[in-house]
Formats: C-alpha cells, sequence, structure tokens
C-alpha cells in the first residue's frame, strides 16, 4: 500500500500515527478557525463598504460631511474578547497537543541515526551490538506499530528532517544531536525531503520511509546486515574491480575493499527505489545516467564525473544490478 | 504660547506674501549640483527615497517573476540551482531591506515634519545621511548581484552554509559587509525619527493627538535601534569567520550554527514589524479621511502598535521550532506568538468599525487601503497557525510561510503604500492622481495578489518545501504553481499600471489644491506641493484633528495655522517639551550640506577595501570619513554650538 493518496504524498492534512494524529487534528482545527475569520472579514469589510457607501462620488468627498460618527468602541470590547477566547483555546490546545507528542508512548523504541549530508541521507540503525549495526542511505525501513527514535545528525551544514505524514520537522544541526521520533500504525511507503535550505541540491534531498509488517522488516534487516555476494560472472568481477578503484574512497561496499564513507552505502544499493536522493529510479538507465554524468542529472553533486568507458561503465553497472 | 522659556519671545504675524518670500529665501535649496548634493529638505530627501525604493521594488518583482517562470511547472530548466538561489536571495534582500523599510521612511520622511507643524526633522543631516547610505549600501550589494556574486544563503543566511568552506565567492561578503553598511543607514534614519517625535512637534500637539502613521514610525524606529545592533553584530562575526579564521559559529571549534539564529530572529522579526507598523498607522490616518469621521478607538489603537512592537521582541524563536529546543521554551514562544494576534485584532476591528460607523467615499485609496483589511486578516491567521509548535512543525520551510510572509509583506506594507501614494501624490506633486485608471491599478493588484497568493498556501499544505529551484512531477504541486504564476503576472502588470498612472498625472493629473479629500491633519493645510519652509509661522494645535475641528467640535480652542510665532532670523525651528508640546527651545537649522555625501563616499571605500582586501583601500576609507565628520561637527557660530554665540 502506497501512502501517496490523492497524489500529494508530502501533504500533512492528514497523518498516520501516534505522533501524525493529534497534530493533524490541531492544524485542521487552527486551520478552520483561521478560514472562518478570515470568512468574516472578507464579508463584513466589503458589506460595510456597500451598506454605508457615500452617495457622493469621487471628485465631490468634500460634499459629504464629516461627522464625529456614533460611538464604536464597544466594537473593539467585543471583537478583542472573541479573540481572547479564541486565541486562549488555541494556546491550551497547542500545548496539549506538544505534551502528547513530545515523547513517544509506550513499546520500545527502535533507533536510527539519521545524518543529513549534502545532499543525501546516510541511515544508521543502532544496535548494542555491533554486528547487527548497518548503514544504508535516503530510504529507511521501520516496523509498523513500532516507535521509532531518530537521532539526527550533521556533517556538514544545517538540513531538516521530515515526513509530512508521520511527522514534522526536526533539524540536523551540526555540532549538536537531535531527536525526534515517529511511528507507523499502517503499513506502505511514506516520502521524506529536507526542508532546510542547504545549497545547491537542496531541491533534490528526498528521502522514503517503507513501514513494513515487523516480521518483513525484520526479513529486511537480516537482509541488509549480509555483505555483498561475491561477482559470480567475469563481467560482474571486472565491474566489482572498478567500483573499488573508481568508487571505494567514497563508497562502502560491505565485504570488498570499498569502504568511503563520505557517500551512500552501496551493500544494498538494488534494495532501495531510488538513487542520488530520490531523483532517478533503481533501474539499469538510472545508474548508467547516475554513473556516466552526475553533474547533468544533479548540478553540484559532491559525485565526481568518473570518465569510464562504454564497457566500464557496462560492467560496473552488471556488478552493482548483484548488490540486492 | 508662553515664551518664558525661550531665549527670545518670536513676534507673532500673520502669513503674508512677503513673510513666505522671506523663508524662502531662508529655506530653499540652493541650485546646481551642491545643492543636489547638499541638501537637507526632509521632502526632497523623502521623494528620493521613495523613488529609490521603489526603484529597488522592480528590481525584486523581475526577480520574482523569473522564479515564478521556473516553478510554474515541475522540472524547469529556465535557471539553474545556482542562479535560482542567488534569485530568491536577491529577491528577499531587496524586498525585505531595499525596499518594504526605505519606502516607509519615505513616507516619514516626507510626511513627519508637515503632521507635525514642524519645519523639518531633528537632524535635517541626519536624513540626507540616512538615504546617501541607504542607496549607497544598497548600491554595494547589487554590484555583488551584477557581479554574479549576490547573496546564495536567503536573506536569512543561515550559517554553516554561509561559511567559508561550503560558500567561498565573494557572495557572502558583499552581503555581510552590505548590511552591516546598510546598518548604518537604518540607525541614523531611526535615531532622527524618535528625536523627531518627541521634540519636533507644533505648541500643543501633545502625544495624545499626534497621527498613529507617527506611532508607527516611532515604534518601528526605537524597535530598530534596540535589534539592528544584533544583526550588524552578526554580520560582522560572520566576515569576521570568513577572512580571518574566527570560529563563532565553527561547531569543530566550539561554535554554535544556532547563535547567528537567535542573533539574526533577535533582530528580524521585530523587523518584521518595524515594516507594516508605518504602514498600518497610514491606514489608521488615511482610511478615516474616506470613511468622514475619525478612526475608531484612537487610543487603543496607538497602545496597540506600542503592544505590538514590545510583544515582537519575545517571539523570535518562532522561526526557531525546529531547532530541537526544550519544550519549556517553545511553550512561552508559541503562546507569545498567539498573544501578538490581539492588538492586531484591534486595529483591524478598529478600521472595520470606523468602515460600518462612517460614510464611506470609495476612491481608489480606499480600495487599496479597505482592501489591506482583509489581507491583514489573512496574512494574520497563516501567522497565527505558524506560532502554534506542532502545527509549525508541519508549516514552517513550506510554502504556507510563504503564502503568510507575501500576504504580510504586499497586504500590510505595498497595499497601504500604494493606498499611500494615491493620497498623498497631491501633495508631493500638486496633482491627483487619475482615479479611473486607479481602479484598474487596484482591481488589477487585488485579483493577481490573489490569485497568485492564496494558492500559495495549498501548496504548502500539500507539503512544497520553500527554497527548492525545481520539483518533481507527482507531488501535485504543478498545477497549483502555474496558477501561482498566473497571478504573479497579473500582479505585476498591476503594479506596472500604478507607474504608468503617475507618468500620466505627474503632467496631466487634475491639480489638487491644498486639500482636495478634505483631510484632516496639518500637512493639508500647506500648498501642494508644500513649500520649502512647509510652516511660515509655527501652528498652535488644539485637537488630533485640526481642519476637522469646527465639524466636530471637540475642542475648547482652535487651532492656528495662518497666524503664529515667526521664526526668521535664519533656517530656525521650534523644539518642544516631549509630552505635552510645550515650546522649550528655538533651533538654529544646518544650511545645504555636503558632508552627509561626502562621509558616504568614504564609507563606502572603506567598505570597498574591505571587501577586496586591500587595507589600505579600507584605511583610506575609514580616515577620510573621520575627517568628514570632523568638518560636519565642527561646532558653528552660526548654529550656536559655540559658547557665547550671538543668539
Amino acid at each position: 500500500m502506497m501512502h501517496w493518496a490523492g497524489g500529494t504524498p508530502m501533504t500533512y492534512l492528514y497523518g498516520f500515527g501516534a505522533k501524525a494524529y493529534p497534530v493533524v487534528w490541531l492544524t485542521w482545527a487552527l486551520l478552520g478557525l483561521s478560514i472562518f475569520v478570515c470568512l468574516i472579514f472578507a464579508i463584513l469589510v466589503p458589506w460595510g463598504v456597500m451598506a454605508r457607501k457615500s452617495r457622493s462620488v469621487f471628485g465631490a468627498i468634500t460634499t459629504e460631511p464629516v461627522s464625529r460618527g456614533p460611538h464604536a468602541v464597544h466594537w473593539i470590547t467585543i471583537g478583542v474578547a472573541l479573540t481572547v477566547v479564541a486565541l486562549t483555546a488555541s494556546v491550551v490546545g497547542t500545548v496539549a497537543v506538544l505534551a502528547k507528542v513530545s515523547h513517544p508512548g509506550a513499546g520500545r523504541p527502535l533507533t536510527i541515526e539519521v545524518t543529513g549530508e549534502q545532499w543525501w541521507w546516510k541511515v544508521r540503525y543502532d544496535s548494542d551490538s555491533p554486528d547487527q549495526m548497518f548503514w544504508t542511505a535516503n530510504e529507511i525501513h521501520i516496523p509498523v506499530g513500532r516507535p521509532v527514535r531518530v537521532k539526527l545528525m550533521s556533517s556538514d551544514v544545517i538540513h531538516s528532517f521530515w515526513f509530512p505524514a508521520l511527522t514534522g520537522k526536526t533539524d540536523a544541526i551540526p555540532g549538536q544531536t537531535n531527536v525526534t521520533w515517529l511511528e507507523a500504525d499502517q503499513a506502505g511507503r511514506y516520502r521524506g525531503q529536507c526542508t532546510e535550505y542547504c545549497g545547491l541540491q537542496h531541491a533534490h534531498m528526498a528521502m522514503e520511509l517503507v513501514a513494513d509488517p515487523p516480521a518483513r522488516f525484520e526479513a529486511w534487516r537480516q537482509g541488509q546486515l549480509r555483505n555483498a555476494a561475491e561477482p559470480a560472472t567475469p563481467q560482474a568481477m571486472h565491474g566489482q574491480a572498478i567500483l573499488v578503484k573508481s568508487c571505494g574512497a567514497c563508497h562502502t561496499v560491505r565485504g570488498t575493499l570499498a569502504g568511503g564513507t563520505t557517500a551512500p552505502d552501496l551493500t544494498h544499493v538494488m534494495s532501495r527505489r531510488t538513487i542520488a536522493a530520490g531523483v532517478l529510479p533503481t533501474t539499469s538507465a538510472g545508474l548508467s545516467a547516475w554513473i556516466a554524468n552526475p553533474q547533468a542529472v544533479k548540478p553540484g553533486t559532491k559525485m565526481p564525473t568518473l570518465y569510464l568507458s562504454g564497457p566500464e561503465l557496462t560492467d560496473l553497472r552488471t556488478y552493482m544490478e548483484t548488490l540486492r | 504660547m508662553t515664551a518664558t522659556g525661550l531665549e527670545r519671545t518670536p513676534e507673532i504675524k500673520k502669513v503674508t506674501p512677503e513673510l513666505a518670500r522671506h523663508m524662502e529665501e531662508l529655506w530653499k535649496t540652493k541650485p546646481g549640483l551642491f545643492g543636489f548634493l547638499g541638501t537637507t529638505d526632509h521632502k526632497k530627501i523623502g521623494i528620493r527615497y521613495l523613488v529609490t525604493a521603489f526603484a529597488f521594488l522592480v528590481a525584486g518583482g523581475i526577480e520574482a517573476l523569473v522564479m515564478r517562470v521556473q516553478l510554474a511547472q515541475p522540472n524547469e530548466h529556465l535557471v539553474g540551482p545556482a542562479a535560482y538561489n542567488q534569485l530568491y536571495s536577491t529577491h528577499g534582500m531587496t524586498m525585505i531591506f531595499l525596499y518594504a523599510l526605505p519606502i516607509l521612511s519615505g513616507f516619514s520622511n516626507y510626511l513627519w515634519p508637515l503632521l507635525f507643524g514642524a519645519r523639518d526633522m531633528a537632524f535635517p543631516r541626519m536624513n540626507a545621511l540616512s538615504y546617501w547610505i541607504f542607496l549607497a549600501s544598497g548600491v554595494f550589494m547589487y554590484v555583488g548581484v551584477a557581479m554574479g556574486a549576490g547573496p546564495n544563503d536567503g536573506w536569512f543566511n543561515y550559517v554553516p552554509y554561509a561559511s567559508l568552506p561550503y560558500n567561498p565567492g565573494l557572495n557572502e561578503d558583499f552581503y555581510s559587509l552590505g548590511m552591516i553598511f546598510y546598518g548604518v543607514s537604518t540607525t541614523v534614519g531611526a535615531v532622527n525619527f524618535v528625536v523627531t517625535f518627541l521634540k519636533m512637534r507644533a505648541p500643543g500637539m501633545s502625544v495624545n493627538r499626534v497621527p498613529i502613521f507617527t506611532w508607527g514610525t516611532l515604534t518601528a524606529s526605537v524597535a530598530n535601534l534596540l535589534v539592528v545592533p544584533c544583526v550588524s553584530l552578526a554580520f560582522l562575526m560572520l566576515w569576521l569567520e570568513r577572512q580571518f579564521g574566527f570560529h563563532f559559529f565553527d561547531p569543530g571549534a566550539g561554535g554554535q550554527p544556532i547563535l547567528w539564529q537567535h542573533l539574526f530572529w533577535m533582530f528580524g522579526h521585530p523587523w518584521v514589524y518595524a515594516i507594516v507598523l508605518p504602514a498600518i498607522g497610514m491606514v489608521s490616518d488615511g482610511l478615516p479621511v474616506f470613511c468622514r469621521r475619525p478612526i475608531v478607538g484612537y487610543t487603543v489603537v496607538s497602545l496597540a502598535t506600542v503592544a505590538t512592537m514590545i510583544l515582537g521582541f519575545g517571539v523570535w524563536v518562532h522561526h526557531m521550532f525546529a531547532d530541537g529546543l526544550p519544550s519549556l521554551a517553545l511553550s512561552f514562544f508559541s503562546g507569545a506568538s498567539i498573544i501578538i494576534v490581539v492588538p492586531s485584532a484591534v486595529s483591524v476591528i478598529a478600521w472595520t468599525a470606523t468602515i460600518w460607523t462612517g460614510r464611506p467615499v470609495i476612491t481608489t485609496a480606499f480600495l487599496f487601503f479597505a482592501s489591506m483589511i482583509v489581507l491583514f486578516v489573512i496574512g494574520g491567521v497563516s501567522g497565527f497557525m505558524t506560532g502554534s509548535v506542532p502545527v509549525d512543525w508541519q508549516l514552517t520551510d513550506t510554502y504556507f510561510v510563504v503564502a503568510h510572509i507575501h500576504y504580510v509583506l504586499i497586504g500590510i506594507n505595498l497595499f497601504p503604500v500604494v493606498g499611500g501614494i494615491y493620497f498623498w501624490f497631491p501633495k508631493f506633486t500638486g496633482r491627483l492622481l487619475d482615479e479611473r485608471l486607479g481602479r484598474w491599478n487596484f482591481w488589477t493588484m487585488f485579483i493577481g495578489f490573489n490569485l497568485g497568493f492564496l494558492p500559495m498556501h495549498l501548496s504548502g499544505l500539500l507539503g512544497m518545501p520553500r527554497r527548492i529551484y525545481t520539483y518533481p512531477a507527482g507531488m501535485g504541486w504543478g498545477w497549483v504553481n502555474m496558477v501561482t504564476s498566473i497571478g504573479g503576472f497579473l500582479f505585476a502588470i498591476g503594479v506596472a499600471l500604478l507607474l504608468v498612472n503617475i507618468v500620466i498625472s505627474l503632467r496631466r493629473g487634475q491639480v489638487a489644491g491644498p486639500n482636495p479629500w478634505d483631510a484632516p491633519t496639518l500637512e493639508w493645510s500647506v500648498s501642494s506641493p508644500p513649500p520649502s519652509y512647509n510652516f511660515a509661522v509655527i501652528p498652535k494645535v488644539e485637537s488630533r484633528h485640526p481642519l476637522w475641528e469646527d465639524r466636530l467640535e471637540e475642542i475648547e480652542g482652535h487651532t492656528r495655522v495662518a497666524e503664529g510665532p515667526v521664526l526668521d532670523h535664519s533656517k530656525e525651528a521650534l523644539t518642544t517639551t516631549i509630552l505635552d508640546a510645550d515650546p522649550d527651545l528655538i533651533m538654529k537649522m544646518p544650511e545645504d550640506n555636503v558632508a552627509p555625501f561626502i562621509l558616504t563616499c568614504a564609507m563606502s571605500l572603506g567598505f570597498t577595501g574591505l571587501l577586496v582586501h586591500l587595507w589600505w583601500m579600507a584605511a583610506a576609507g575609514g580616515v577620510l570619513s573621520l575627517v568628514s565628520l570632523a568638518v560636519w561637527l565642527w561646532p558653528s557660530r552660526r548654529l550656536a554650538q559655540v559658547s557665547g554665540a550671538p543668539l
């Protein structure tokens, strides 16, 4: 099930999970109140103008006599009293919802660590035992119904973590660790995006979150813990050699000598729906386009052009397609 | 008038043609280049402010139109990310700093002395200085833009993206130094407004008789004096960090990126009020004229202006709700951000009541003022929504906030400003703007604006982030953006119609006479355009509505403008006491002076030296600045600044 209903994957007018529901409710309440107030004045002002309009036309303003007018300060008294009532209710609602969503509810939370990078998301699944820890990028998987603590960091400039259907924004700020949480109560795929301006490719810093039933999540987790499979064909072996030589300084493929950490971990890159933080689908064509000319796809990206020959590119892609 | 406190007792005379001629001799700006560069006439300076700010509005508008083409459809390629980021940053810098405040300073400069029954601002040369520095700093920053080194980190300029490792070009150096330079202009102007308000009001114009517009500029100026140092400091720190490796904001060396945000928003939020409060005041004064009655609740509306500003100091953190600050702190700022709605509600209700209890005469100026009420409400409630922390975590950094800031800045600044142009143009030029073209102007702007910016709330609610140079298809944002772009262009046509109307009416507009609107305040008691000395004799004010008082029957005495004390020994003005405006001192006003212009040139040289690391040039600029200041401040016997000077 995709939670991209109505063709608007980024809306927060509805949401899913314990953190989203109270906020969605408050958003609609304040939105309704706001629209109501706008309507009052959008009616009251033109109505007043038409109802009280002077019969003098322009050029004859001086023919409309000036008068002190009726005493009307009670308008302000009544209006301010109504305003204060509405505002007080809003403050109470705000503080109540704030208290409710500040901390996750019951249940042992899953902890993930998300680091904003120009312009992608590094994701680490935390564990007490190092062999249960692993990295991935731009795609977060979580079990349905379990609260997830998200520790947010940045390795360069400020970014902001946002899955509108699940949680509001929390900034990822260099030098500090912010903690937020979210919970999905329905399986599905949710879209997120960086929302703090972070430079040239701020527009292309999306991520996805897949909420799976616990058993399926566990299967995914076990899969992610595995090293990359050994290449089975000579072409793939050549591809692996190219990857280690040309990509390994920035990218990691566990089980090979490629161990760079400044770019996404590619060990299971084919298990993710997109590459380049949501810009291209993880298909043969997508991989080729991205590797051949990353600056054309995402101007300013830190991924350099590798100037591979056609056969080299094909072999590299062939190997990468085994990274499932 | 009691003459006891004064150094001499001025003669009481009627205004005669001879007196007027004598005053004109004393006050008129000298012809030629010297007069052009040296004039201290607040009316000339006011017009310069208006024209310059409007030119920046047009520049910022063109930048906006390019962005609207780029965003009209998904995956557009009109401009790339680097160009787009400079466009949106330059647009923000231009509209917020180079248009929104200076345009209001233009109105205030032109109108304040006339509203107060005074002959000039308290510090005429500082007035010239604040204009010249505004112009020079604006040009300085736009030189960067023309070189492709305009700001590229938004007007808010967050670090670390603005820091050297991430932003190695000259972009941020132009912006940092330009903003420090610009801050001098704001500060100098604000001091002048505060002192003028306190000391230059005509006798009898106690603080409860001044036009509300002046309350708006006063509170804005006090706020600017308190908060501009924050942003100047922040930009100085950024500049030092970029040039000399200081570590104020560098987390790797114990610095704090959040420090920038606090300093910036401690300034930034009060600033947002500073660029709307005077405009709100213009509506409070202008709207009742066309409703043919005084505003409902003068006292509460004035106090609401002051209350907005005071509360405005305590809401800056609502720009930082997503920073990970503790919930308790968030609750406080959330509460303050919601409660600040109350004083705004006072004004909105007061205007609505004024319409309902008046007899509105529908002119173009009235249409701009009255429509502003509704736009204010829309911009107000969207701001109120962002005050609620959990909701703001969703709204912030989406187009909902872009919609909000445009309803605030266009709705509460530009609409009153255009209304103010229709209202005061006859005073500025002696001719009325064309009303028929005015209707076209109003409806094009009003429909274009709402067509463009109302749907922006929706693109925000559909989750479209701000500051993205493009967006993928399939997000549901495409059609909303297309509508927004169409509305934006229609709105631009509306603004162009204003310019057309001005050009036509300057030549062929109906001759206005002193008081075409039968308005109540003192600026309408003098000719249009006013003489260089404003008032040949010092007026004596007896009510809030000097020109309506016979009809309102609200006072004991009668305001006098045609007969009063003559101060004609030289360029003289009268200062009065702070609250009650009792005569206090006869002031010798300075002649035209090129020192402010030369000081500005020297400072420009200095800032350019700092920009390009030519330290000798920076030093030369500094020394020349001190020299021109010394020349300026040298005590002058003629200004009675030397003890024992003849009076």
